[in-house]
């Protein structure tokens, strides 16, 4: 007699939902061990989430780039990191300048909108640069050639920043208006993080306007569903690709400074991890989908933020903080496995 | 082949009128993709008001023609001019601003865009009150679109799609529209009812030219046709001739 399972019953099915049930029993498990030990006080606990959304806002911001250049070139630019790091790198100069004349604290305001733009404009002018000179002439080249070239690009920028500003890690310098906490609905939050996240939201209503409601958006659009039939429409496909790098190093740039801000620290090698960990992001939430960086960005952040205390913390595992890059990446794959076109992906036809 | 009127390489169509009347003119245009030869000299105009149609079978070349006409391929030899200007290395987008609105193959919506969207797209290189104008005369013609103007292209049945097609390439306020098969995948009472703005479209002033497979159609509103073979044109005649003429019935038309 032949034995014959039920049709919808298949191994890779079986093997996934055993997947799910032995990760919601740990997730759990280790949830439960740690609330109930009691190690951390909720003070603290608000801290990591508060700390994870700053976090996460940056990864979000250089997620953006990646996001955006994939929508229309169907391409990871793996360069972005870098795009990021020479804004920060750029800008720190900037920076340390006002603060050995005071300027950073006897205006604080002006002096970070200056550091702001020059981070922004530098970024920007790489990403640019990087299109036209790295990008453009393989337009029509196999995919594989234009992401070969992005590693490329990207070695080529992150070494040429150390050469011009040397090996050691730059602090900026602190300012004073932005130490101590603020006082938001009676949480009170660190300042520089409030100002990381006031930030990050506008910079995304921002572009979130300008993709929806302005011509060069629609144009933005148009080319990513059809760049064939975007320019029989009258539309300059290559000029608008080089505004969505220009795009993308904008937010890169806002980003670099950001981080200096809530890490303190810039060095030429500073564009690798959270670059990798931005285009994570980006994939988590769903490559091509603006929306879905910034889900993933905020996703990503707070998980590698409260994931290692929440999981490890009650099993007694010295310092959970140091699996951060462990958990991160391994909800990265689960995700994938579970939701291959991300949190908010949808399934792209073809291509 | 020789016994027909007009054979590849020669000028003078029946209608030619004299060259500045010529809304386009192909001369000895070459295409090539890679290393395949897709179009291999082909000769042809479309004067001012007319309906000319392409006809041939698959893979003869007529979307080529067509792409290469509007800018998205580029002809490596011959000429390609719009109202007596050479637009043979003009890229795509700057083709349309001349006046060439191509409706592709395959309708090609933008399907994430709502309905308005994409109209407004169609004007992208203008600006000024005859935009509007242009917008209501499309919802004129397809009073479909007008009602589902605020619903996602993509979601539209295949034939409101072809008239949004249409309907964004008049956006470009062309003068010359370029159809592309607008009849593929289409019932045949849709077909018939496209076929019948077409010629409505062509009423009001637009000069119009039509590939098609569907010959026998194409023919019926077309005063003029050019038939394509392997990247050749190897007939030019009025559509009433080319209609009775044998070889055209065997090939192109069904009949044995």
């Amino acid at each position: 007699m032949r034995f014959r399972l039920p049709q919808r019953f298949n191994l890779v099915s079986t093997i996934l939902w055993g997947l799910r049930i032995v990760v919601a029993v740990l997730v759990l498990a280790g949830s439960w061990a740690t609330l109930s030990s009691g190690k951390l006080t909720p003070d603290a606990w608000r801290e990591l989430i508060v700390f994870g959304i700053a976090q996460g806002s940056v990864y979000g911001l250089i997620a953006l780039g990646y996001t955006l250049v994939y929508g229309v070139l169907f391409m990871i630019n793996f360069a972005h990191g870098d795009v990021f790091m020479t804004g920060a790198m750029t800008a720190f100069f900037v920076a340390r300048n006002f603060g050995e004349s005071g300027f950073i604290n006897a205006n604080p305001i002006v002096a970070l909108l200056i550091i702001f733009a020059v981070s922004m404009l530098t970024s920007m002018l790489v990403a640019i640069v990087l299109e036209r000179i790295a990008y453009r002439p393989l337009r029509r080249a196999p995919r594989l050639v234009p992401l070969i070239t992005a590693i490329g690009a990207s070695l080529f920028i992150s070494n040429s920043i150390r050469g011009i500003y040397g090996e050691q890690s730059q602090s900026y310098p602190s300012v004073t208006a932005l130490q101590g906490r603020l006082d938001l609905f009676g949480i009170p939050i660190l300042k520089t993080q409030a100002l990381v996240i006031a930030s990050a939201i506008v910079l995304m209503i921002a572009l979130v306007y300008f993709v929806e409601r302005t011509r060069t958006g629609r144009a933005m659009r148009a080319v990513s569903e059809d760049k064939d039939v975007a320019a029989l429409m009258g539309i300059n496909v290559d000029r608008i690709i080089v505004t969505t790098f220009a795009v993308g190093g904008l937010l890169a740039g806002a980003a670099g400074v950001l981080y200096a801000l809530v890490f303190n620290e810039v060095d030429w090698f500073m564009g690798f991890l959270p670059g990798i960990k931005a285009f994570t992001a980006a994939v988590l939430g769903g490559i091509g989908n603006i929306a879905g960086a910034m889900v993933g960005g905020l996703t990503l952040g707070v998980l590698e933020s409260v994931g290692p205390f929440l999981l490890l913390g009650g099993a007694n595992v010295p310092s959970p903080n140091q699996l951060r890059d462990v958990i991160a990446f391994t909800v990265l794959v689960l995700v994938l496995i579970f939701r291959p076109n991300g949190i908010l992906g949808r399934s792209e036809p073809g291509r | 082949m020789s016994s027909q009127p007009a054979v590849h390489g020669q000028s003078g169509p029946p209608a030619a009128q004299t060259p500045a009347e010529r809304v386009l003119e192909l001369n000895g245009v070459h295409t090539y993709y890679g290393n395949i030869h897709a179009l291999k000299g082909v000769t042809m105009d479309v004067a001012p008001g007319e309906i000319v149609t392409l006809i041939g079978s698959n893979g003869a070349g007529k979307s080529t023609t067509l792409r290469t006409i509007s800018g998205i391929e580029r002809a490596r030899e011959g000429t390609v001019r719009l109202n007596g200007r050479d637009i043979t290395k003009m890229p795509a987008h700057e083709v349309v601003a001349l006046g060439v609105g191509h409706a592709p193959e395959g309708r090609r919506v933008f399907s994430r865009m709502s309905v308005a969207e994409n109209l407004d797209l169609g004007a992208f290189r203008r600006s000024g009150p005859d935009v509007a104008t242009d917008l209501a005369r499309v919802y004129d013609l397809f009073p479909r679109l007008k009602e589902r103007r605020t619903q996602k292209a993509g979601t539209l049945s295949g034939g409101e799609q072809q008239m949004l097609a249409i309907g964004r390439a008049l956006m470009t306020q062309p003068s010359v529209l370029l159809l592309d098969e607008p009849s593929m995948g289409l019932s045949p009472i849709l077909t018939e009812q496209i076929f019948k703005i077409i010629s409505e479209i062509n009423d009001q002033g637009t000069t119009v030219l039509l590939v098609e497979q569907n010959a026998l159609m194409a023919l019926n509103v077309a005063q003029r046709g050019y038939v394509l073979q392997t990247g050749k044109i190897i007939l030019s005649d009025t559509a009433a001739n080319l209609a009775a003429n044998e070889q055209v019935r065997q090939a192109y038309l069904g009949e044995i």
